[in-house]
């Protein structure tokens, strides 16, 4: 008749309400399982990332670009275009989460090439609105001077402030 | 019945995603705790590595593998260093740390997780980072639901946490100390937790719990009742105001305080994901009252809600009830009427789902990708074709386990598929490798051959190079002008000693020989007194060798490099790809055989929530079918003692008139406008016997 009593009470313990059909030991077992498969294949995808760079990115023709914003930057980033050599290499449209993960203070690594040691001309442009909403575009160059060891570039784009500044790693 | 208590963060990512998770979903201990609160605290300082940077990219999007591979390969790079103190990433070297066993608990790698604070709290560190640590460790325990371990590793901590962590810290233990009954204490810490801003509504809630478990029942309704009257545009808080009045509501009203329980009921909102709940128990709360006619108001409103939930289908009795206990037994014929329909349609829909679950159409929804990306999507796997009806799993699903598995299978799926991937790239490398062995095998040997001449060249002009270099080092100590003649004064020179040798054997004149000598002052003199600037120039000479001999070998090194490169890129990789293809298959075996289990604890525990609804379904249906007949029978009943009653008065009041008229002729029976002809007792949409009590009951509180 009233059920609703043995209705809350069986939600105040719900997690125990399926144990009849899966045991408890059944599912930790299970779960131990999972947990040594997830630790082989993060292990597995680790060597093949390091194998993957070594063919097709060996270090004395690496070249990687990196995006960064500025700490707690209120300036919305929508899109970025990188050119390398004068040929678009790369083009990114940014989703919430990628704009908030950079906001974090992360840093994508937008784009790897391969390129012969020299220097190479770069152009980095973007398109965001600042936090009144105002359009915001730029462009810059930099010169990528690629010698022996693999090459990193990080592009921190400002918006407002300094648009784009290059950093050699 | 007041039994578990709650999380910050188990409420607020369930109101964030499936707000229509009924209470269970709030109940849980989760402790999933967004791990980035703290890591995100700690990204204070500059970035120092740019890898590092890249895998917090991955970390703040929850892509919690990726971000893991990328930090695992950067400490495992950085531990094999011979100076790691050198290398930038030593900047951020203890926040990775932390941050890998952060991503593996968000990735529900427990034990990793686990080993990963352990090894922290065992090294050489700081006694603050240690009871982060202990803290971190002692949320793991407990979030495995065991409290005691949680409490030993929360004893660890010696002094104050981190200011950052300390009231979770403070929070947690309270929790702990209420799954192991110790409730005086996580009042008193809770006391003193109240008004902190990131944990509002969750202490008070805890608080009230632990108050009501400690036996202080007056103090814990009213902190539970001041949190049930705050009202909130957040979805999470007005989640836990509910709760907290449904709980309230359900408390009292078992407790027998029938008057006191109802507000706690009305005051959750009519559209929220307890509002279900709170209708039956206010319409349960007025029946016990012997108030059938207000308990009516509530159970007629949810009567009209989604058929698949179960308080939805318990008011489909209870609307009946109501009526049968107000003698409207024609109207309650009605409703038992319809309920059968709806529960005969839900019967065949559970047993449609059941079938389909059997057929792997529920775990080949829960792989598809949209799962990710749509909100609400466990109500939205029910538009696939041939899906189960997944309103009846909701319950089931919002359940911390059945969340846990289900992340586990899409986890295993993902890693299933990035490793199917992985297998087509090393196919694709092999391919490459076979491309490039094509193109430099035939190339190399030729190439070979012509750098070996021009290395012998290069070597030889290196070595000439170097005697110059020598000798103009010696000419600095000592004084050596014949090296810095020129060619043609070296020849005169050397013409004029053999003039003077042969003058030694044949008679000349004085003049001649005078003359030699002094052509050979001349030469000499010019040799000494040029020395310096000669000296100067050769030094110049030799440094612009210098600088072309760099670019030589710039161009050698180069030329060494990429020859070295277009070996390096198609050997060595044979045993490589075949140690790692023999991994992944066997990892791929591995994946498919845990996925199976997986799945069928999934389909099982989703086949025996659907069982045991059909079975109530069913045993409401023949409660239903009792109940109709018997409402048919009091109907029938009651029209006939009122036909009874028609007729006793009808012939009253022809007695009356023959009695008034002195025995004049008797009353024709009046025929009565209701009553059916044959003697049916069909059942009555608006039946006389509701009285207007009743309806006036319902529009009052349809207006409250």
């Amino acid at each position: 008749m009233f059920r609703i009593l043995q209705l809350t009470v069986l939600m105040l313990s719900a997690s125990l309400a399926f144990a009849q059909s899966v045991s408890r030991d059944e599912i930790r077992g299970l779960d131990d399982q999972i947990q040594d498969a997830k630790q082989d294949v993060i292990e597995l995808t680790a060597e093949l990332v390091q194998l993957e760079e070594k063919l097709l990115f060996p270090s004395n023709t690496q070249a990687a670009f990196f995006v960064s914003l500025p700490k707690e930057s209120s300036f919305d980033l929508e899109a970025v275009e990188v050119k390398l050599n004068n040929e678009v290499v790369a083009h990114h449209l940014y989703t919430f989460r990628e704009l908030e993960a950079l906001r974090k203070g992360g840093v994508q690594k937008i784009y790897t090439a391969n390129v012969q040691s020299g220097n190479h001309p770069l152009e980095v442009s973007f398109l965001g609105k600042s936090a009144s909403g105002r359009e915001l575009r730029a462009t810059a160059s930099h010169t990528v001077e690629k010698r022996v060891g693999p090459k990193f570039v990080e592009i921190e784009i400002a918006g407002e402030q300094s648009a784009i500044s290059f950093k050699d790693w | 019945m007041v039994d578990r208590q709650v999380s910050a963060t188990a409420v607020k990512k369930r109101a964030a995603g499936v707000l229509l998770r009924p209470l269970v979903g709030l109940v849980m201990p989760a402790l999933l705790v967004a791990p980035w609160g703290v890591a995100k605290d700690r990204n204070e300082e500059a970035l120092k590595d740019l890898f590092f940077g890249a895998s917090m990219f991955e970390a703040h999007q929850e892509r919690y593998f990726d971000a893991i591979v990328g930090l695992d390969t950067e400490l495992d790079q950085y531990r094999r260093l011979d100076e790691p103190e050198l290398d930038p990433f030593s900047a951020h070297f203890g926040q990775a740390q932390f941050s890998v066993g952060d991503l593996e608990l968000s990735y529900r790698m427990h034990h990793e997780a686990g080993r990963a604070i352990e090894a922290v709290l065992k090294g050489n560190v700081p006694q603050p980072v240690k009871n982060e640590a202990a803290y971190r460790l002692a949320k793991i325990h407990y979030h495995k639901q065991q409290p005691r371990n949680a409490l030993h590793a929360l004893e660890m901590i010696e002094g104050r946490v981190p200011e950052r962590v300390r009231p979770e810290e403070q929070f947690l233990r309270a929790r702990v100390f209420m799954e192991l009954g110790r409730f005086e204490e996580a009042v008193s810490l809770l006391r003193d937790l109240k008004g902190e801003s990131r944990l509002e509504g969750f202490i008070e809630y805890n608080l009230g719990i632990a108050l009501l478990k400690a036996g202080d029942a007056e103090r814990g309704v009213a902190e539970l009742t001041a949190l049930g009257k705050r009202r909130s545009g957040d979805p999470a808080q007005q989640a836990l105001s509910d709760k907290t009045n449904l709980l309230l509501g359900s408390y009292l009203m078992e407790a027998g305080e029938l008057e006191r329980a109802r507000p706690y009921f009305d005051r959750v909102q009519l559209e929220g994901p307890f509002s279900n709940r709170a209708l039956l128990g206010a319409g349960w709360v007025e029946a016990r009252a012997g108030r059938y006619d207000r308990a009516l108001v509530p159970w007629k409103l949810l009567q009209a809600r989604q058929a698949t939930n179960e308080a939805v289908q318990e008011s489909m009795l209870a609307v009946p009830f109501a009526y049968g206990k107000l003698d409207v037994h024609s109207t309650a014929a009605v409703n038992y009427g319809f309920a059968l329909d709806k529960f005969g349609r839900e019967i065949d829909t559970l047993t449609a789902s059941i079938i389909s679950i059997r057929e792997g159409k529920f775990l080949e929804a829960l792989r598809r990708k949209e799962a990710d990306q749509v909100k609400n999507w466990v109500v939205t796997l029910r538009d696939i074709p041939g899906a189960p009806e997944t309103h009846y799993l909701l319950d089931l699903m919002a359940s911390n386990d059945y969340q846990e598995f289900l992340r586990n299978y899409r986890d295993l799926n993902d890693l299933f598929e990035r490793n199917e991937s992985w297998l087509e790239s090393l196919t694709a490398y092999e391919d490459l490798i076979s491309l490039r062995r094509n193109y430099y095998e035939p190339l190399l040997p030729g190439l070979d051959q012509k750098f070996r001449q021009l290395d012998a060249r290069i070597r030889m002009r290196m070595e000439e190079r170097d005697k110059f270099a020598a000798r103009i080092e010696q000419m600095l100590v000592t004084r050596r002008p014949e090296y810095l003649g020129r060619s043609e004064e070296l020849e005169s020179l050397e013409e004029l000693r053999q003039l003077r040798a042969r003058t030694r054997n044949q008679v000349v004149g004085e003049d001649s020989l005078r003359r030699l000598e002094r052509l050979e002052g001349v030469l000499q003199f010019r040799l000494a007194t040029e020395y310096d600037a000669r000296l100067t120039e050769a030094y110049k000479r030799l440094q612009q060798l210098n600088v072309e001999i760099e670019k030589l070998q710039t161009v050698y090194q180069s030329y060494v490099r990429s020859r070295q490169a277009a070996t390096h890129s198609y050997t060595g990789y044979d045993d490589t790809i075949r140690n790692v293809r023999a991994r992944l298959q066997q990892s791929q075996d591995r994946l498919d055989m845990l996925m199976a289990r997986q799945g069928k604890m999934l389909e099982t525990l989703a086949i025996d929530e659907l069982e045991r609804r059909r079975a109530q379904l069913e045993n409401y249906q023949i409660k239903a079918r009792f109940a109709l007949a018997d409402s048919y029978d009091r109907a029938n009943e009651l029209q006939e003692q009122r036909e009874d009653q028609r007729k006793v008065e009808a012939l009253q009041k022809a007695a009356e008139i023959v009695i008034e008229d002195g025995g004049a002729e008797v009353a024709p029976e009046p025929e009565s406008s209701t009553a059916p002809a044959d003697g049916d007792p069909l059942p009555q949409q608006n039946p006389p016997e509701l009285g207007v009590p009743a309806e006036g009951a319902s529009a009052q509180e349809v207006e409250q």
